[in-house]
């Protein structure tokens, strides 16, 4: 069993060692997100490799614009620093990116090799926590709760295990205080308080925040924001740990769900809540 | 059977075992010879998780005001390492099986299959089923690795029933040193007062989505929901977009609910929505496109305005009472 955890323990003094006292004057935040299919095209299983077709412009997945506009507020309120962006993809795809540049963060970097293709949850770990020690110096890690187009829910944790950080998961507010991390953490009845030492790993519930559309000078700026692409070679990851070689899985059948019979379908003639009623009636329901 | 040993996660608040953890159990049993359970929430809950088929109860002690997943996960690798690896871990797709399944992936190397909704044997071994496209098509997957199979299920895939064991026998894990990994401490608890029926438990769900045009108009569902004792729902737009908390959530994302009765109104039906209450037993949709894929899955459809139906269906509701 590769002992993961130790293959990341030299690389990990490049995350920000806490700052002595007081309150943080520069913060930098690092946001892995996702660029994904439109989700407005309902997207179709390749029939050659059983994953989902990727051909088509990819978007900024709308879950990590939270993280991404969290991540520019904390850096406006601590008054310094800068938000870097960290992406994987197949194929080079940077307009995704592009859309979160605009909005305001600093760099990218984007890790893009064919060898990626296919990966899971925890390939994809991998692969982003070594770009996140290549982003330079953090003092905190932000990600959406899941994509969502692949949402496993597994990458925010995973990450802050192989760098060795305390994590919280699904964050409805971030405050920093001095070195102390501040979340509401939604729960099942409500939301906990908790607290955590810098630099952590923190995911973001989508809508809690509201994401800042991009100016037109963001725009424009954008295009000229570094974008620092690299390969698997480059972050020393092997290729075949990752994507289809190294995901460890198989899919044995793909098979057409159940689907509900058809019901009656009417047009409302401003009687249709009648049709309700009665079918609540008939249903014991009232 | 189909594996000889399988752990699940088990979950609990003030000793009672959370209804995710019985539905896994009642599948569990039915699919290895040993079911064992890997708690946080102490020997106290022994004699109901043997009620429902788990013979040993594996105790992570020392967890009070931590976030679980570090030290849960740091427990059960340490478990493993030292050669009492079960073949499959089980765990519910919640706040905290996702963070106990991220973390043990790491210190074990084990991938993980999330979103699983039933389990199912692919020679001798464990393979699990996960809907994508909203439902319309089930990916069946399993691990080639020689390591523990760690699988995510989600709510109310199966059904909980009592199999009448003994109490389980206890047995306490050691957690390890965390080091920063578990230094997230919880500080404070906020319940969020919600009347009537939970959307967990509701026999009716009354949902809105973004067809109600505005955040004032999610009233008429909260409206509904009262008359019919039903537990009001919403779509992920409308949560993304402020009208309505989290907590509210049917979907992908959020909750999974299989009521007797769903309404939706003023709801499209995107896949993220649809994964979460396809399973109703009967489903009633209003929304002003005749196109909506919501109707696809309906019992009844009404093409119409929720405006304007809405307010006549509650009116009529509350003459007959």
């Amino acid at each position: 069993m590769a002992n993961l955890v130790a293959e990341f323990e030299f690389l990990l003094s490049v995350l920000s060692e806490p700052q002595s006292q007081g309150m943080l004057l520069r913060m930098n935040v690092v946001v892995c997100v996702k660029q994904i299919p439109d989700p407005a095209d309902p997207g179709a299983l390749d029939p050659q490799t059983n994953t989902l077709k990727r051909d088509g412009k990819l978007i900024l997945d709308e879950s990590d614009s939270y993280g991404v506009e969290m991540a520019l507020q904390l850096v406006d309120t601590a008054g310094g620093g800068e938000v870097t962006l960290v992406s994987m993809a197949p194929n080079g795809e940077v307009s995704g990116l592009r859309t979160a540049l605009a909005m305001g963060a600093a760099k990218a970097v984007l890790v893009s090799d064919e060898a990626l293709a296919g990966s899971g949850a925890l390939s994809t770990s991998k692969v982003l926590a070594k770009a996140i020690l290549r982003a330079g110096e953090a003092d905190l890690i932000l990600t959406a709760t899941e994509s969502s187009d692949g949402y496993t829910g597994v990458v925010p944790e995973q990450i802050a295990e192989l760098l060795q950080l305390p994590s919280i998961t699904f964050a409805k507010e971030i405050t920093i205080e001095g070195n102390t991390l501040k979340v509401q953490r939604q729960t099942e009845a409500g939301y906990d308080e908790v607290e955590s030492p810098l630099p952590a790993v923190v995911s973001v519930t989508a809508g809690v925040v509201e994401p800042r559309y991009p100016s037109f000078k963001g725009i424009m700026a954008a295009k000229s924001k570094p974008v620092d692409q690299v390969t698997l070679a480059d972050l020393e990851i092997d290729p075949s740990s990752v994507g289809w070689a190294g995901g460890g899985q198989e899919i044995v059948l793909v098979a057409q769900a159940e689907s509900r019979a058809g019901g009656t379908i009417i047009e409302d003639d401003g009687e249709g809540f009648q049709k309700i009623v009665d079918l609540l009636a008939e249903l014991k329901v009232i | 059977m189909t594996v000889s040993k399988i752990w699940v996660l088990a979950e609990a608040t003030d000793g009672k075992v959370a209804t995710t953890t019985l539905e896994i159990l009642a599948k569990a049993r039915e699919l290895a010879d040993t079911v064992e359970v890997v708690t946080a929430a102490g020997a106290e809950i022994a004699a109901e998780v043997g009620a429902h088929g788990a013979t040993k109860v594996f105790t992570v002690g020392g967890t009070d005001g931590k976030l679980l997943g570090a030290p849960v996960a740091g427990a059960m690798a340490a478990a493993i390492e030292s050669g009492n690896a079960p073949d499959v871990i089980l765990m519910a797709t919640s706040y905290t099986g996702r963070d106990v399944a991220g973390r043990l992936s790491v210190k074990i190397d084990a991938p993980v299959i999330t979103n699983v909704v039933d389990l199912v044997e692919s020679d001798g071994r464990l393979a699990g089923v996960v809907p994508i496209f909203g439902g319309a098509t089930d990916v069946s997957t399993k691990f080639t690795t020689d390591n523990v199979d760690i699988f995510l299920i989600r709510p109310k895939s199966f059904a909980a029933e009592e199999s009448g064991g003994a109490a389980a026998s206890v047995e306490e894990l050691t957690v390890p040193d965390l080091g920063a990994t578990g230094a997230a401490v919880v500080t404070s608890r906020f319940v969020e007062e919600k009347t009537g029926p939970s959307l967990d438990e509701a026999a009716v769900v009354v949902s809105g989505g973004r067809g109600l045009g505005e955040k004032d108009n999610y009233q008429l569902v909260e409206d509904l929901a009262k008359l019919l004792q039903a537990a009001p729902g919403a779509s992920r737009a409308i949560v993304d977009a402020g009208w309505v908390p989290y907590s509210y959530q049917v979907g992908q994302t959020g909750k999974v609910v299989k009521p007797s009765l769903y309404i939706a109104a003023g709801i499209s039906g995107a896949t993220q929505h649809l994964v979460g209450m396809k399973g109703s037993k009967n489903i009633i949709a209003i929304n002003k496109d005749a196109e909506a894929p919501i109707f696809a899955v309906s019992d009844l459809g009404i093409v119409g305005d929720v405006h304007k139906v809405l307010p006549k269906l509650i009116e009529a509701l509350q003459a007959r009472s």
